[in-house]
């Protein structure tokens, strides 16, 4: 009876048994990532074990390595909220002093990234160390209990971004770190999604394959953070995909010219010129997206702020090189 | 054969980090150590010390790369003073709890506002609480020496603690003095290699560093930081004895000065140790019973030799380049603590002075001398005096 060949390795790393909710989808980030990892390890260097991770403070690490308990299978070292990025460059310093082959992996979320951490990732993709930078987004400080960060979306509620007479919640378009980690000119820069794992684990793999840094911004869901239901993460992942809201990109050693995007699906209408994707007429509206999480349910009493949104979405795949059209839900 | 030679306290740190042969050093220029980095910059560059040096973007990266080099296993060095020290404060917790044998040099310079790069210690004494082991070098030679000895205590598996250096801004890290750079070899024997069985980051062995930990084992944590501070006392000196035998300086925690028949006794750390030796000797002249002793070790407290040192004197005169705001100075209190319980104790007198690179003159020294002799002849005294304040400037 031939056997098929499970589409990603069954060697775990992030082992059952971590303390995330259920339904985490960046529990599922993880997962992929440390096996995408491995994959690209073994291929690379024949052995799937050699790299490390250095992990910042936040939901991930503390779910996962309570003394005296780890879910673990690869070194693993934390050290505090905003400094993933320089430990990781101490790792992997010592690695080269070492001779071990190998890379590191650096993981922090969007609050140990794109807020505290930024200076520290700016400082370590500079020096180019030969680093994978993982941030997994899920919009904002999820382990102190749901604040803003500058990567929470327009018009979110979180604690510190209520929405009320005076506030549609979030105010400030999101902050765009993969395009900033690019503005770098490292070898690799990519977002992904766990709505599209396959794009997700082909692209951490390319990251562990480069030589030098890479940085890869994976938008996962918090359904927590997000008040929505358990079993729809992956759902609304694609959804956001589907519907615009989350761009997937890749750009090589800083080259915005040559940016490349993967077509949403969703039954949106691609144009390219010369192979290049300039245009997308997506055919989901944003409202889908929205719908389903308690974080965005003020916002459909206030249609104007969705159509602030929709500017600021369009605004955002400007920069990217593409035209979009978004629609309205039909009444 | 040790090559004797002149040189900054600056480039003997990063001498001192030659010799010990780290495999990563991170760091960011700040005035007045920003020599070391440099110099250290140099050797890499030639060739005469295979390290990874890697020029972080602050030193809260600095320290943080030290974190996680140290972590990977490897002797790991950085230098910094003042703001650049306070930055790393979060991280000097860290590195002390996680048990990483990091060494920094640190030219002793004040902290802002006013912002001000001349030597006080309040940027190290700040840090005391954090686990870390803290050295204060007289001259350039004991900076040195104190950075191989500091590897060598921090390494050792009973201790495993971060260790500073401390040498005071401009006085020191800028100040050429005569420096015996030890040899290669006798290093190598003095400090072997680094082979962590705590720390490492390997595949082959994969474990988990760094972790959370609940009330149940979060104090059990914290007290082994406690311990290793105990038990560095130990090997500090069995550190001390080594070094004699195989470089022939002597080093002591607490080290005395003409204090056998002292009515008082001043204390104090880095190079005011020197100023306060002669004018001990001054004083001696004069037929003044007065003696002088240096901490060359504040963290781990020397309490015993403290306690030993009060027996000898009826005044113990304390001079402080720093302060705890409404206490006095960092060491009253660690001196008051020493002695508290004992029956018989000298009295303790505190004396703020040298603040931001303020000269400390004989003039100063006498001032000090007076409030101390009150407190010898029974007097009233004040427990916490600045000496050298200009009152016409407040
Ligand atoms: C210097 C510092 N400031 C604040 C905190 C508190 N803190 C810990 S985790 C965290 C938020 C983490 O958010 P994010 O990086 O988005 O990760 P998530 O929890 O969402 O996984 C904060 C504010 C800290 N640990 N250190
Ligand atoms: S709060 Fe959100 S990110 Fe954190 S563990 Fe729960 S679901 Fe995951």
């Amino acid at each position: 009876m031939a056997v098929r060949k499970p589409p990603i390795t069954t060697r775990e790393y992030w082992a059952p048994g971590h303390a995330a909710c259920a339904g985490c989808g960046c529990a599922t980030a993880l997962k992929l990532a440390t096996k995408a990892f491995s994959e690209a390890m073994e291929e690379k260097y024949g052995d799937p074990n050699a790299f490390a991770i250095a992990q910042a403070t936040g939901c991930m690490e503390v779910v996962s390595a309570v003394f005296p308990y780890t879910a673990w299978k690869v070194p693993w070292v934390h050290v505090a909220f905003e400094n993933a990025a320089a430990a990781a460059s101490g790792v992997e310093a010592a690695w080269k002093k070492l001779g071990r082959k190998g890379k590191i992996l650096a993981i922090g979320g969007d609050g140990g990234t794109a807020d505290i951490g930024l200076q520290a990732l700016s400082g370590m993709l500079e020096r180019r160390h030969n680093v994978v930078y993982l941030m997994y987004d899920n919009e904002a400080y999820m382990n102190t209990g749901i604040q803003r960060s500058s990567s929470t979306p327009y018009g979110a509620w979180t604690t510190t971004s209520p929405p009320g007479k005076y506030s549609i919640g979030e105010d400030k378009p999101k902050k765009w770190v993969a395009l900033i980690a690019a503005a770098h000119q490292v070898p690799y820069v990519a977002t992904a999604s766990i709505g599209n794992p396959f794009d997700f684990v082909r692209k951490m793999k390319k990251a562990a394959k480069v030589d030098g840094p890479a940085f890869v911004q994976v938008h996962c869901t918090c359904p927590t953070g997000w008040k929505s239901p358990l079993e729809k993460g992956v759902e609304i992942a694609r959804l956001a995909i589907e519907t615009g809201v989350w761009p997937l990109f890749e750009i090589e050693n800083g080259d915005f010219f040559n940016i490349k995007i993967q077509p949403p699906g969703g039954g949106a209408k691609v144009t390219r010129e010369g192979g290049r994707i300039v245009a997308i007429e997506f055919k989901k509206p944003i409202e889908e997206y929205l719908k389903l999480q308690g974080r965005f349910k003020h916002l459909f009493k206030r249609p104007e702020a969705i159509d602030e949104m929709r500017e600021q979405i369009k605004a955002m795949w400007k920069v990217l090189g593409v035209d979009v059209t978004l629609p309205k839900p039909e009444e | 054969m040790p090559i004797r030679t002149v040189m900054k306290a600056n480039e003997a740190a990063a001498w001192a980090a030659k010799l010990a042969k780290p495999k990563v050093i991170a760091a960011f220029p700040i005035t007045p150590s920003t020599l070391v980095p440099e110099k250290i910059s140099e050797f890499v560059a030639n060739g005469e010390l295979d390290a990874e040096f890697i020029k972080v973007e602050s030193e809260h990266s600095a320290i943080s790369a030290c974190v996680g080099a140290s972590a990977a296993g490897v002797r790991t060095f950085t230098a910094t003073a003042s703001q650049g020290l306070a930055l790393m404060h979060e991280v000097l917790f860290i590195a002390a709890g996680m048990r990483l044998p990091i060494v920094i040099a640190v030219g002793n310079r004040s902290l802002s506002a006013p912002i001000n790069i001349w030597n006080d210690w309040q940027d190290s004494i700040s840090e005391r609480d954090t686990g870390w082991l803290q050295f204060y070098a007289e001259n350039n030679q004991e900076a040195l020496d104190l950075i191989l000895i500091a590897f060598k205590v921090a390494e050792d598996e009973r201790v495993l603690l971060p260790a500073m250096v401390g040498f005071d801004a401009f006085i020191l890290t800028h100040t050429v003095e005569p420096v015996e750079i030890p040899d290669q070899e006798v290093v190598d024997e003095f400090l072997g290699e680094y082979e962590p069985k705590h720390a490492y980051l390997d595949p082959a062995r994969p474990i988990t560093q760094g972790t959370l930990a609940f009330p149940a084992h979060y104090m059990e944590a914290r007290y082994t930081v406690w311990e290793a501070n105990e038990n560095a006392k130990k090997v500090i000196d069995e550190a001390f004895t080594e070094f004699e035998k195989k470089f022939g300086r002597k080093y002591q925690k607490v080290e005395e000065y003409r204090t056998d028949d002292a009515d008082i006794i001043f204390v104090t750390m880095g190079s005011l140790a020197g100023t306060v030796k002669e004018y001990v000797d001054h004083l001696r002249e004069k037929g003044l019973k007065v003696g002088a002793a240096k901490l060359t070790v504040y963290r781990p407290f020397p309490t015993e030799e403290v306690r030993e040192l009060a027996k000898k004197a009826k005044v113990l005169a304390l001079l402080e380049k720093n302060v705890t705001f409404s206490v006095g100075g960092a060491l009253f209190q660690d001196f008051s603590r020493a002695l508290v319980n004992l029956d018989e104790r000298p009295k303790i007198v505190d004396f703020i002075l040298g603040l931001g690179g303020r000269d400390v003159t004989f003039k100063n020294l006498d001032e000090a001398l007076a409030i101390a002799q009150k407190a010898l002849n029974g007097e009233e005294f004040d427990e916490v005096n600045w000496v050298g304040l200009r009152k016409e400037i407040l």
